[in-house]
């Protein structure tokens, strides 16, 4: 099912370098069309589904239309993505429609300090099979070797 | 055609690739490198955001142990992945995986990755191996702590990176190079050691759906085997290239089915509500004693339903609507919706468009059964296949030949890999292909510690690289008056052709989904003849912008994939994988004679491949 975009919603992201689903797409398909001054999907049947553009989207101006060959029409699924949680709302053929939540993260974004609490490397450390903050993350005593 | 700009960077540690191995090499060489204010450099032909297999998410971690609480240890894990891999694994990488992963995993827990638990604390469990995540937002996690790690300065995205590049005396690498999806720009990277964390190869087999849908694909379709190409080309030796993994999925959408088997109960049964797991039992004593495994081996399971296929038992249901009756059967209303919520959420976590494909047929998962379908093959290293570089393993655990000195390096110095491009070591699934990439971080800043001179690359080299690197361009100038219409043209094809030719010729004669995944010598000898020919109009590929000259580049890595894996597939003379693919002429399993690995090495000078077998050696009992 590859995206398309809505022209009445999408602004091109003129206030960024880059609209935000050119910088996202994994696969390098959305674009921008200058002369519209909107983005696209210039290779659909390279499309994967995978909705990061749609979910980083700030328009929310990008949609799916299941695959021309595989899908069946008048379906759609559509996601809201905060920043702990998101909503997705199912649309079925039939017009039933199912709403389900799910957590994405438990931590603020950017709060990752890396090597928060870890002593730092030493050489001697280095030559052996320990990785970084083993000694606190593994949960067992000691890191595992075959029984002879 | 304009001159590129082209931009040095000079680093130690250079990370080829940002999915998960490569966040695990960020995390991990970035620790060790602050010692000696070593510089590690990541490099990403997109955004590691959302970058590699992982970038739509994932519904559950497939590789735990669980050792905190007793539920397992490294030595069970192996045993699972050697009957998995009918026998044949590289023990020592695999026990490597399963003792470390544990850290990683409860790392990625505290940076904020939602994991279920059960009512006494643990992990919930969705099989032996598979703990239940809410991971829509695995990845972008995951590189949130890479690129804290090493710094934003040193996160290099939208650069495709082409080839490896390698020192004056030919023995050790020296860098990479590839150029920018955004401007006319070459990048050629300098480095001491150099580690691929790049993806395995998607659509060098022509998939079921071949108009719009020829991205919905199992494995993701940006993962174009560049962790294969790159080091083949650098003279790396290579392992089970022949190996392939077929996935059985959800018909169409591809989504997962692990929670449906493992977690629900869910049963596969035929269009005559036989369950062919039972009714095609007899076909697991041709392979013994992999036969007799439990659970059955993957390969193993395909072929029971193949057979049943063949015998014109299908389509194959997972029913859904049994198992969904039999767990809600007399729970309250609220316990119902939760588990609809989850299996929903299997879905949407990582495959949306098998919820979209539901919602498009109007289908009840608690009321009709889905049809399952076998994928076409994919060549990756870290889900229940082990194509990939033949590397070191760790000196504590190694046999001494399996060992050379440091961690995850290939057969070439200072080149390391991990995740799809690591062979013989199976089942790391996201949290070991991460994992494996923190060893090869670590292995890799040790290796530049023993040897801190930095190797040469060479100017001729780079300059006979930038100038192939932008021929598409020129094919299209020099050619395109010939023709009123862009796309029909007689001294040039466009990517998209090309990569249909390829999938064309896998298909038909490497075993694709079109041959029932039969192949044979004569069928490898006309498909290498076949693509010899291909690999001459390659030089014809033609490209208008930046996107179809990343798309050239793609076609050629998966070439590089295919050619090793038709040269494997007919050095071994048995049918090892039968679900994965079969030898005709070779219908048996033969472990008297091929229970080896098969290698090969790509002599660049001479333009050969050498194959060659090397011993399996049991580590676990």
């Amino acid at each position: 099912m590859p995206t398309y975009v809505n022209p009445d919603k999408c602004d091109g992201c003129k206030a960024l370098d880059q609209p935000a689903c050119q910088y996202i797409c994994p696969n390098d398909l959305m674009t921008l069309d200058k002369a519209l001054g909107k983005a696209f999907n210039q290779e659909p049947d390279m499309c994967w589904e995978c909705y990061s553009c749609v979910k980083t989207c700030p328009q929310s101006a990008i949609a799916m239309r299941g695959y021309a060959d595989v899908m069946p029409m008048g379906a759609s699924l559509t996601p809201l993505r905060g920043t702990d949680s998101i909503m997705w709302t199912v649309k079925y053929r039939d017009q039933r429609v199912k709403r389900f939540k799910y957590p994405i993260r438990s931590t603020p974004w950017g709060s990752i300090e890396p090597y928060a609490s870890l002593e730092p490397p030493s050489d001697a450390r280095l030559g052996g099979p320990g990785l970084c903050g083993e000694d606190a993350w593994l949960g067992v005593e000691r890191l595992p070797t075959p029984s002879p | 055609m304009k001159e590129p700009q082209v931009e040095y960077v000079d680093t130690d540690v250079l990370i080829i690739g940002g999915g998960m191995s490569g966040c695990g090499a960020a995390y991990e060489a970035a620790y060790w490198a602050q010692a000696h204010n070593y510089r590690v450099v990541m490099v990403e032909k997109a955004a590691i955001e959302r970058s590699g297999a992982v970038a739509m998410g994932l519904s559950a971690i497939n590789c735990y142990m669980g050792m905190k609480w007793g539920e397992n240890t490294p030595e069970d894990f192996v045993r699972y992945v050697r009957n998995d891999l009918m026998g044949l694994s590289r023990e020592d990488l695999v026990y490597d995986i399963a003792r470390h992963v544990d850290a990683t995993v409860h790392m990625f827990e505290k940076w904020g990755l939602p994991i279920f638990k059960t009512e006494d604390g643990k992990y919930k469990r969705e099989g032996r191996w598979q703990i239940m995540i809410h991971g829509e937002s695995y990845k972008p996690i995951v590189a949130e702590a890479a690129k804290t790690a090493v710094g934003p300065e040193n996160v290099y995205e939208r650069i495709f990176v082409s080839h490896l590049l390698m020192d004056r005396d030919r023995q050790r690498v020296a860098g990479a190079i590839g150029f920018s999806v955004r401007d006319h720009k070459v990048f050629v990277f300098r480095a001491k050691a150099v580690i691929v964390g790049a993806g395995g190869a998607t659509m060098a087999f022509r998939p079921h759906a071949v108009g719009e849908g020829l991205g919905r694909i199992w494995y993701a379709p940006w993962n174009t085997g560049s962790a294969y190409s790159l080091m083949i080309q650098a003279g790396a030796k290579m392992t089970q290239m022949e190996h392939r993994l077929v996935a059985t999925r959800f018909r169409d959408g591809y989504g997962p089915v692990g929670m449906w088997f493992l977690l629900f109960k869910g049963r596969v049964k035929n269009a005559y509500g036989e369950n062919y797991e039972e009714t095609q039992a007899a076909a697991l004593q041709d392979f013994l004693p992999y036969g007799d495994a439990r659970p059955i081996p993957t390969p193993l399971r395909n072929h029971q339903m193949l057979l049943d296929k063949q015998q014109g038992r299908g389509p194959h249901f997972m029913r859904t609507d049994e198992a969904l009756q039999a767990l809600t059967a007399g729970l309250d209303p609220k316990k119902v919706r939760e588990i609809e919520s989850d299996g929903w959420e299997d879905f949407l976590d990582m495959t949306m468009s098998q919820a979209l494909l539901w919602a498009s047929h109007n289908i009840d998962p608690a009321k009709e059964p889905s049809e399952l379908i076998m994928t076409e093959p994919y060549l990756m290293g870290s889900h229940a296949s082990g194509t990939g570089a033949w590397v070191s393993g760790p000196e504590d655990v190694s046999p001494a030949a399996y060992h050379w000195g440091y961690n995850r390096m290939t057969t070439v110095r200072g080149l390391f890999a991990a995740g799809d491009g690591a062979g013989a070591s199976a089942h790391k699934f996201s949290s070991g292909s991460y994992t494996e990439g923190r060893l090869a971080g670590k292995a890799a800043v040790k290796f530049i510690a023993d040897h801190p001179d930095a190797p040469q690359v060479l100017d001729d080299e780079v300059a006979s690289i930038v100038s192939d690197l932008f021929q598409p361009y020129r094919v299209f100038e020099e050619n395109a008056a010939a023709t009123t219409r862009a796309d029909i043209n007689p001294n040039y094809v466009f990517p998209k052709q090309a990569l249909l030719r390829l999938q064309k010729i896998m298909d038909e004669y490497a075993g694709g989904i079109s041959a029932s995944y039969m192949t044979n010598e004569p069928l490898l000898q006309r498909g290498l003849h076949l693509m010899s020919v291909f690999e001459e109009d390659l030089n014809s590929m033609a490209a208008r912008d930046i996107h179809e000259l990343l798309r050239c580049w793609e076609v050629r890595d998966r070439v590089w994939c295919s050619e090793a894996h038709m040269r494997h597939l007919l050095t071994r003379q048995e049918t090892r994988w039968p679900g994965y693919y079969y030898r005709g002429d070779y219908p048996q399993l033969d472990d008297e004679h091929w229970k080896v690995f098969v290698n090969s090495r790509y002599n660049r000078d001479a333009k050969e491949w050498e194959l060659t077998t090397e011993p399996y050696i049991p580590l676990i009992p």
